[in-house]
């Protein structure tokens, strides 16, 4: 059985040994961090500072700084914030979904993307309070009995749907997350001394391997993947909802749940790429998320890149066959109209640019796809201000008409979630294992020599 | 009460998984096995019943649907009701969202809390490691020396055939 055959290359490469994945992950741990990750942070927290600054003030002098107006009411705001929602689904996809599905190959990545679904909620959580002008009565969507009557929430209200989707989402992400990372706290306990020992020993909540533990977590696992996919739908459904449940020509879409859904793991493949891309190299852990990862995504940008591709063509059939005037004149409008730039950015990013990813070559050249995971964020934030500004700036009474330009403000905010985002990020990567060390360690011999002879590690 | 409890270290789970099969066969009981990973088809070596926490998420998740239920249309149709559009008071198809959503958070809370309350496990937690590299990349079996049949030189042997990397006897005080 010594010569078995191979089916796969290996899910992790170099012959790794069970301390081999504990060293090699927690080396960026245990050295101090390079001047790249110092100017990456800095640049990041100054882009950060940016940000908040810019929220602080228009919290302060009132959402009229943002460049609405009475036509285009929604704007940058809700762009962000389906955005980011959508980034942060991608890492939902991989860890819950692709765990139920069993692919194997997500243990190398799952670890990061959990953390980039957490960071970009926050973000995305930060747009709705602030579009509502009074942040400070953000509490008011919570239904507790008050002193106004007692006057409930509306609960047929999809703003309030939205609500409790965000945070249950964030609250079961945050959980899924720390439960995931709980055998690899105490891995970092074990071998550090000092105040990281100390808080590795506060946070790993006694965990000593014992299997009595394993086999309620993995229960736990299974149960918060399963609870955690069709949460992920339910999300992105919801948040399609604050659009489809209006009379707006080219929102009024059923459409929209399945389309919102594929557009936002599609965009949060790319940006799983684009950080993986980042950290594998910058962390040297080549060999943990190796080609065989990167394929496998890549497969998964081009497929949920084609349900896109097919929802845009649905979209517009949609629109000429229903015989609607005003829903046909939206998407002409969409492709022709004066905002006909950001129709096309978004169809060539989302649509023409990742067909590239049919070819093996491309799928490894890493450079290019790291250009091509930048090109999909791009026609993805397009996507949302296509649907958002196109379909208000033009509706029903030609005397409504206007247009809209962003102010300063408002890209200093969106600048300054990109650098919040990626602090948090940077932060993350250096002090926790970026890879699920526990659920590497399970899979090390997947696809090698040893496994297929069905011998020894 | 002290216990005598008998350790085998190994460094592969399968040496681990065959040293757990053979002391159930002689008939020892398992206290417990600890591994760096989740080792699969151990619950079926060791003799572990299935957890039941999937079902106390499911009474839980289900309770709290219903109870979110009852209280969106106490506030929408009883307590407050408010005419919003002309939109029925009782309007049952716009509260599956806010159920949902309830649900999920229930059901996911429940299963992370009651993990943590079935396993003991709260911050600041002293870890009771039987070896050191259990989290790293160890695997022990502890066994318990209960009566007079428990042969602990046979015992060595068996784990020294099946690549045992260490054998160790540990008195303890504490009650697993």
């Amino acid at each position: 059985m010594a010569d078995a055959v191979v089916l796969h290359p290996p899910l992790i490469q170099g012959d790794k040994r069970l301390a081999d994945v504990t060293r090699d992950v927690c080396a960026p741990m245990d050295r101090r961090p390079g001047a790249l990750w110092w100017s990456a942070f800095l640049a990041s927290a100054a882009l950060a500072s940016v940000g908040i600054a810019s929220i602080a003030y228009q919290v302060k002098t009132g959402v009229g700084v943002w460049g609405l107006n009475r036509t285009v009411g929604w704007a940058f705001d809700i762009t962000n914030f389906v955005f980011w929602i959508g980034i942060g689904h991608a890492g939902t996809l991989i860890s819950a979904i692709l765990f139920l599905f069993r692919q194997r190959w997500r243990t190398s990545v799952n670890r990061a993307a959990e953390a980039m679904t957490l960071f970009a909620v926050v973000c995305a959580g930060i747009f709705p309070v602030i579009h509502t002008g009074r942040p400070w009565f953000a509490l008011w969507m919570i239904p507790y009995p008050n002193t106004r009557g007692p006057l409930w929430v509306n609960f047929r209200s999809p703003l309030v749907w939205d609500f409790f989707a965000i945070s249950t989402y964030f609250t079961i992400s945050a959980v899924f997350w720390y439960i995931g990372l709980l055998p690899d706290l105490a891995t970092l306990r074990d071998r550090s001394t000092g105040m990281r020992r100390k808080l590795a020993a506060f946070f790993s909540l006694g965990w000593n391997g014992s299997h009595r533990a394993w086999q309620r977590y993995e229960v736990v696992y299974l149960m918060l993947a399963g609870l955690g996919t069709p949460l992920v739908i339910s999300v992105h459904t919801i948040v399609s909802w604050d659009f489809a449940t209006s009379v707006l020509p080219g929102w009024h879409a059923t459409i929209f749940p399945p389309y919102f859904v594929a557009g936002a793991i599609f965009s949060g493949l790319a940006m799983v790429l684009t950080l993986m891309l980042i950290a594998r190299k910058v962390m040297h852990l080549e060999e943990y998320i190796n080609e065989r990862h990167i394929d496998a995504m890549c497969k998964l940008v081009i497929t949920t890149s084609a349900i896109v591709g097919l929802a845009y063509l649905t979209e517009i059939f949609t629109a000429f066959y229903s015989g609607n005037r005003y829903e046909q004149f939206a998407f002409l409008n969409r492709t022709m109209g004066p905002m006909r730039w950001a129709y096309w950015t978004m169809v060539s990013c989302n649509v023409l640019v990742p067909q590239l990813l049919w070819f093996r070559k491309v799928r490894r050249a890493l450079p290019l796809l790291f250009v091509i995971s930048l090109f999909i964020n791009v026609g993805m934030w397009f996507e949302r201000f296509v649907i958002i500004v196109t379909s208000l700036h033009r509706d029903f009474i030609p005397a409504n008409w206007s247009s809209y330009t962003p102010t300063l403000i408002e890209v200093a905010t969106m600048a300054g979630m990109f650098g919040i985002f990626f602090s948090l990020f940077l932060l993350f990567c250096r002090f926790l294992p970026v890879i699920a060390v526990a659920e590497v360690k399970g899979v090390l011999r997947v696809g090698s020599r040893g496994a297929a002879a069905g011998g020894q590690s | 009460m002290s216990r005598r409890l008998f350790i085998g270290v190994f460094d592969n789970e399968e040496d681990l998984l065959r040293a757990v099969r053979a002391s159930r066969e002689r008939g020892h009981a398992v206290v417990d096995v600890h591994t760096p990973y989740a080792v699969h088809g151990l619950d079926d070596a060791m003799g572990l019943p299935p957890s039941r926490l999937p079902w106390m998420v499911f009474g839980i998740g289900l309770a709290a649907a219903v109870l979110k239920v009852w209280f969106e249309y106490w506030t929408t149709a009883v307590d407050w009701p408010v005419n919003v559009g002309g939109k029925p008071f009782n309007s049952l198809p716009a509260f599956v969202p806010v159920t949902f959503e309830v649900m999920v958070l229930f059901a996911g809370l429940t299963a992370v809390f009651g993990f943590f309350a079935i396993c003991r496990l709260f911050p600041g937690k002293r870890a009771a490691l039987p070896v050191a590299g259990v989290t790293d990349d160890r695997f022990a079996v502890i066994l318990e020396q209960a009566d007079s049949t428990f042969d602990a030189r046979a015992m060595e042997q068996l784990f020294r055939s099946l690549h045992a990397v260490r054998i160790e006897e540990q008195i303890t005080e504490e009650t697993r």
